[in-house]
């Protein structure tokens, strides 16, 4: 495979965005990207949304996407892996240039969730979960991630004011940066205060319901190098995926698919996760960003919270993770998730993320999954010297 | 979704808890599946235990909107003998059966009434064994 580059990104503002709609969100975060990369054209493009039939009565999305952009005949395919749809669409973008079929691919995520209610959403997103064998049982997607944090509990002595520290860490992340739904801090207490939603999680321990887009363009990297400064080299990226049904998996504690994704992605850029110098983790609840953690190798099996509660993943921190805010704190539109990633990554290798800065930052690293862990995308960044 | 071709094709796992055995590494799985992980294709058909153990389990407050009415209930994991586990609701419980080893057994109840029009679903709850 050829080296593949990053050029340009783009983002919306994530929130509960009532003026616009589901195009209007892919179109202004594709175009952003678009101008940003100074790229002559786009060759094809890739758009990850996870349930826009059931959020929006919508599918069909590649064309839709295509001819809202002006690119009309261009190629454009959706890219569905529930909440990972968006690290998906990127790594198909990353796969069609380093073949060398495209040149200029545009890697774009959306999801409009606020057009229903609550109820449909928790529905419409618990389709990423077995419908048969989880859903229909009364399962929700802050259950399953409740089930797996018990176990968490019982097996690694995983407490309480760990799961907070995520939560408080990623909203003072999220407090720097302009673009999240919930740019403010938290007090840890509120965290417990909150509303219960599936024992052990409270409604502070879960990301929110958010409408936004991102979008990144890829390009090879020679062709990269006339065109910006600082192309974002991939240099490495892993997919793998688990049993669908959290129940069927051998051990509860442990994300099998990221683990899988990250040894490959490691592999390829021939690094190892003490190599990393930010990272950002697919936090739908606190309990995943400390099960990420560890299937990521920042920390030892079980040790996921206890370096959340040290301070380990907080800005000046050993490994900062989720300096965007995360998915709790920056919003979770699922869809545009993983490019969203994509895009402060790229802001932290090139210097410019502002309050939010990681001194020095060279390497990056992004994971994005769906349901419980049933896939998983690994995607290493690195700013060319 | 809920429609009553769904339901019926539900009927051996859901209504009789059955499922396969593979020959070859020997865990069990409900509902039945044509390839093992494990890759082998030779599976036996079987029917899980009544009595299971409770692998992790938490109590749901909010959420899912068709089973509004009966919140807060438990979901549990069950494991059953070698391999086989399911998700289920554990009927009926107490804060003292909410228990990881915690033995239960699997009953044929009422889950849900589907949709609108409320159609009845039944499958299988778990309730604890006594002590
Ligand atoms: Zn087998």
């Amino acid at each position: 495979m050829r080296p593949v580059a990053i050029i340009g990104t783009g983002i919306t503002k994530f929130g509960e965005l009532w003026e616009q709609s589901l195009r209007d969100l892919f179109t202004e975060a594709a175009l952003k990207a678009v101008e940003h990369s100074k790229a002559p054209r786009l060759d094809a493009l890739y758009v990850g949304c996870m349930a826009p039939g059931l959020f929006n009565g919508q599918e069909h999305l590649g064309a839709l996407a295509a001819d809202y952009l002006g690119m009309g005949p261009i190629p454009a395919t959706r890219v569905e892996s529930a909440c990972a749809s968006g690290g998906l669409a990127l790594l198909q973008a990353v796969i069609a240039v380093g073949s060398g079929v495209y040149d200029y691919v545009l890697a774009g995520g959306v999801e409009k969730m606020n057009d229903v209610s609550g109820g449909a959403a928790t529905l419409a997103l618990g389709t990423a979960a077995d419908g048969d064998y989880e859903l229909f049982f009364g399962a929700t997607f802050p259950s399953l991630y409740a089930l797996m944090a018990t176990a968490h509990m019982a097996r690694h002595g995983t407490t309480r004011e760990m799961l907070t520290a995520v939560a408080v860490k990623n909203h003072f992340h999220g407090s720097k940066n302009p673009n999240a739904q919930y740019p403010f801090e938290i007090k840890p207490a509120a965290v417990a205060d909150s509303p219960l939603v599936a024992e052990p999680l409270h409604l502070l321990d879960c990301s929110p319901i958010t409408d936004g887009a991102a979008a990144v363009v890829v390009a090879p990297l020679d062709l990269a190098k006339k065109l910006v400064k600082k192309p974002v080299v991939v240099s490495g990226f892993g997919h793998a995926t688990d049993t669908l049904a959290l129940h069927h998996r051998d051990d509860m504690t442990e994300l099998k698919a990221v683990a899988l994704a990250a040894r490959k992605a490691y592999g390829m850029a021939k690094l190892a996760p003490k190599d990393i110098h930010v990272a950002e983790v697919h936090d739908c609840f606190t309990i995943a960003e400390i099960m990420t953690c560890e299937a990521l190798g920042f920390a030892k099996p079980g040790e996921g919270g206890r370096i959340a509660l040290k301070g380990e993943t907080r800005l000046g921190g050993r490994i900062p993770v989720n300096t965007s805010g995360g998915l709790k704190a920056k919003g979770h539109p699922v869809g545009a998730t993983g490019v969203a990633q994509i895009v402060e990554l790229v802001a932290q290798l090139r210097g410019e993320a502002g309050a939010r800065q990681v001194k020095g930052a060279k390497v990056g690293l992004a994971q994005n999954m769906g349901g419980t862990g049933a896939s998983s995308t690994v995607t290493i960044l690195e700013v060319t010297k | 979704m809920t429609t009553s071709a769904r339901i019926w094709r539900e009927k051996p796992h859901r209504y009789r808890l059955e499922g396969v055995r593979c020959k070859k590494c020997g865990r069990t799985w409900v509902p039945a599946r044509q390839v093992c992980p494990c890759g082998s294709r030779g599976l036996s058909a079987m029917v899980l235990p009544e009595e299971g153990r409770i692998l992790t389990w938490t109590v749901v407050h909010t959420g899912h909107p068709e089973f509004s009415d009966s919140t807060p209930y438990a979901l549990v994991v069950v494991e059953f003998g070698k391999g086989a586990r399911l998700l289920m609701q554990l009927a009926d419980f107490r804060r003292e059966d909410l228990k990881i080893g915690r033995k239960v057994k699997v009953e044929f109840r009422k889950v849900q009434a589907a949709g609108e029009s409320g159609v009845l679903c039944y499958g299988y709850k778990a309730v604890a064994c006594s002590e």
